[in-house]
């Protein structure tokens, strides 16, 4: 469904995207996993035919992204990451102005299949421009929808909305995506997670990893990380916290509280609550860390370096 | 043809709900009004002395001249709000051609000037009848067709200006400033210049109109020369969107 070989985009001398090469199958949805400029809206409008690559070649829908540049738009669904709206215009006039745009037949059908799946019927003869913005997201979600597209692109889709619609448009995608083909962008590892049957991270332009969110999340989780807090000043604890076998990196943090990480082979907490209690200290708190999605880059360009020795 | 007559739906509604709009359409038939009343007034009185007859250049001069300050502001926002909005990455990605969506862009501002032109016609009417024997038809029609065409390449030129910019205003004065360029200053070296100066007085936009159509002599030569410059509006337009998906 999408093909991508070699794209490479140059803007000015900086270079947005890296000789990127991908595949997306009908029926899977592909997550775009990265940091504010890594490069993944720059890849969604080459694909969407909004702007041409420096280089490269990619064909969606079994169109060349270039040659049939008309044939690809007619059959991809594109929700920027600035939803694009005419705030003077009703929800129901912008969508019957796209599907006119379209050539769709049945206008007016398409129109509230689109509104019904985004659940925004009943808002449909109101002013776009009065909408909140999770409901300017969702018609601007429905205007991607609008012609029952071969591809759906979706830039951002769950950004700005509360947690009750996150779930909705995720549960959406997640059914369109059964059938078509999705290819959407977040910079949310939950949602990567929860949606994709493929993750692609991408930073700096270049693809640092790609494969399941399950093996992905399997290779990244090297290591466990906690954080300890204790009234009083933790300096003294940390000594004795160092003794444990299996704790690792154990530091002082500038806030007063202790990090330390350990192996998900041997969870050293317990062990780590009862030398803070024993010693007299008031336990305070103790919980994990998650992984931040900066933290997962570094691992990943750690991974990366120590990688390569090996492989030439 | 089909996305051009879209857009130029879309912008035609649009027009109607925009206070530009009507301020243009309230102040071009007030000051038609005054002009005109001023005028048949001052025949009928002039005439009691055996004083002229009021034609109808009266009304298609005036409003040559208002277009050409009011057609900046007719295409101001036409490509460059797209821009401002983000609404330009919706209609690149839709299945639609650059020269369609500045096609369209232009005749639904072209549609809304033909309403107002249309609107005039209700001076001429006056005028036959306050007139014996009555105007002279061909003579008002050829001044009409002098408008229309150019409006059309106010509106072509407004158009092609438009997509360089996001911000209307700017887009505003490049429009006038270009605009009055070529109607006024583009012709004052042919004055100067006397014999040798042939290639101003024909790139002056003036000139197609009132040496000819205002005249009630309609020549092919002019037709072209402002369809031509029309089509070089959407040209440019179409060229400048082209480019920004380079950029």
């Amino acid at each position: 469904m999408i093909q991508v070989s070699g794209l490479t985009k140059d803007y000015g001398a900086r270079r947005a995207i890296d000789n990127l090469t991908f595949e997306a199958k009908q029926g899977e949805i592909l997550g775009f996993l990265g940091p504010n400029g890594a490069g993944k809206t720059t890849t969604m409008r080459i694909l969407t035919g909004y702007m041409p690559p420096t280089r490269g070649e990619a064909s969606v829908a079994g169109f060349d992204i270039i040659s049939e540049s008309l044939e690809v738009r007619k059959r991809v669904g594109y929700l920027p990451e600035t939803v694009p709206l005419y705030p003077d215009m009703t929800a129901f006039d912008y969508l019957m102005y796209m599907a006119q745009l379209r050539h769709l037949e049945n206008a007016e059908d398409c129109v509230d299949d689109a509104l019904e799946m985004v659940g925004m019927e009943e808002r449909a003869d109101g002013l776009v421009g009065k909408l909140s913005k999770g409901m300017k997201q969702r018609i601007g979600l429905a205007q991607a929808l609008l012609h029952k597209p071969e591809v759906l692109i979706l830039d951002e889709p769950s950004i700005g909305l509360d947690p009750g619609q996150v779930v909705e448009v995720r549960k959406l995608i997640k059914n369109i995506g059964q059938e078509r083909t999705v290819l959407l962008s977040t910079h949310v590892l939950p949602e990567a997670q929860q949606l994709c049957d493929r993750v692609m991270i991408i930073n700096k332009g270049q693809i640092v990893a790609e494969d399941t969110p399950g093996n992905l999340q399997a290779r990244l989780v090297g290591a466990e990380r906690a954080s300890l807090r204790v009234r009083g000043k933790a300096d003294k604890l940390l000594p004795k916290i160092q003794q444990i076998k299996g704790l690792e990196n154990a530091s002082l943090d500038s806030d007063g509280s202790l990090q330390f990480h350990f192996s998900p082979k041997k969870d050293v907490r317990p062990e780590v609550a009862k030398i803070a209690v024993n010693a007299g200290f008031d336990l305070l708190e103790l919980k994990a860390v998650g992984m931040s999605l900066e933290e997962i880059f570094l691992e990943l360009t750690r991974e990366e370096k120590t990688a390569e020795p090996e492989s030439e | 043809m089909r996305n051009i007559w879209t857009i130029a739906r879309r912008e035609y509604d649009l027009y109607f709900i925009s206070p530009i709009a009507y301020i243009i359409l309230f102040t071009m038939m007030l000051v038609l009004g005054i002009i005109f009343g001023v005028n048949v007034l001052g025949a009928s009185q002039a005439g009691v002395f055996g004083g002229y007859v009021p034609d109808t250049t009266m009304i298609t001069n005036s409003m040559v001249f208002m277009f050409l300050l009011s057609a900046p502001a007719i295409t101001m926002r036409l490509l460059a709000d797209e821009q401002r909005m983000g609404t330009m990455e919706l209609l690149l990605t839709a299945p639609v051609r650059d020269v369609e969506l500045v096609l369209g862009k232009w005749l639904g501002a072209f549609m809304f000037i033909l309403t107002l032109i249309v609107m005039t016609l209700v001076f001429p009417l006056m005028l036959n009848q306050f007139t014996v024997p009555g105007i002279d038809w061909k003579f008002m029609l050829s001044g009409y067709l002098g408008v229309l065409l150019v409006v059309s390449a106010f509106l072509g030129i407004g158009v092609g200006i438009s997509s360089m910019f996001s911000n209307q205003i700017a887009a505003f004065f490049t429009t006038l400033i270009v605009l009055v360029l070529l109607w006024w200053l583009i012709g004052a070296p042919a004055n100067l210049l006397g014999k040798g100066g042939e290639l101003f007085d024909y790139l002056s936009m003036q000139t197609h109109y009132y040496d000819s159509m205002a005249q009630g002599k309609i020549f092919l030569e002019d037709i072209i020369y402002y369809l031509s410059l029309t089509s070089l509006g959407i040209f440019i337009g179409t060229i400048s969107i082209e480019l920004r998906r380079w950029r």
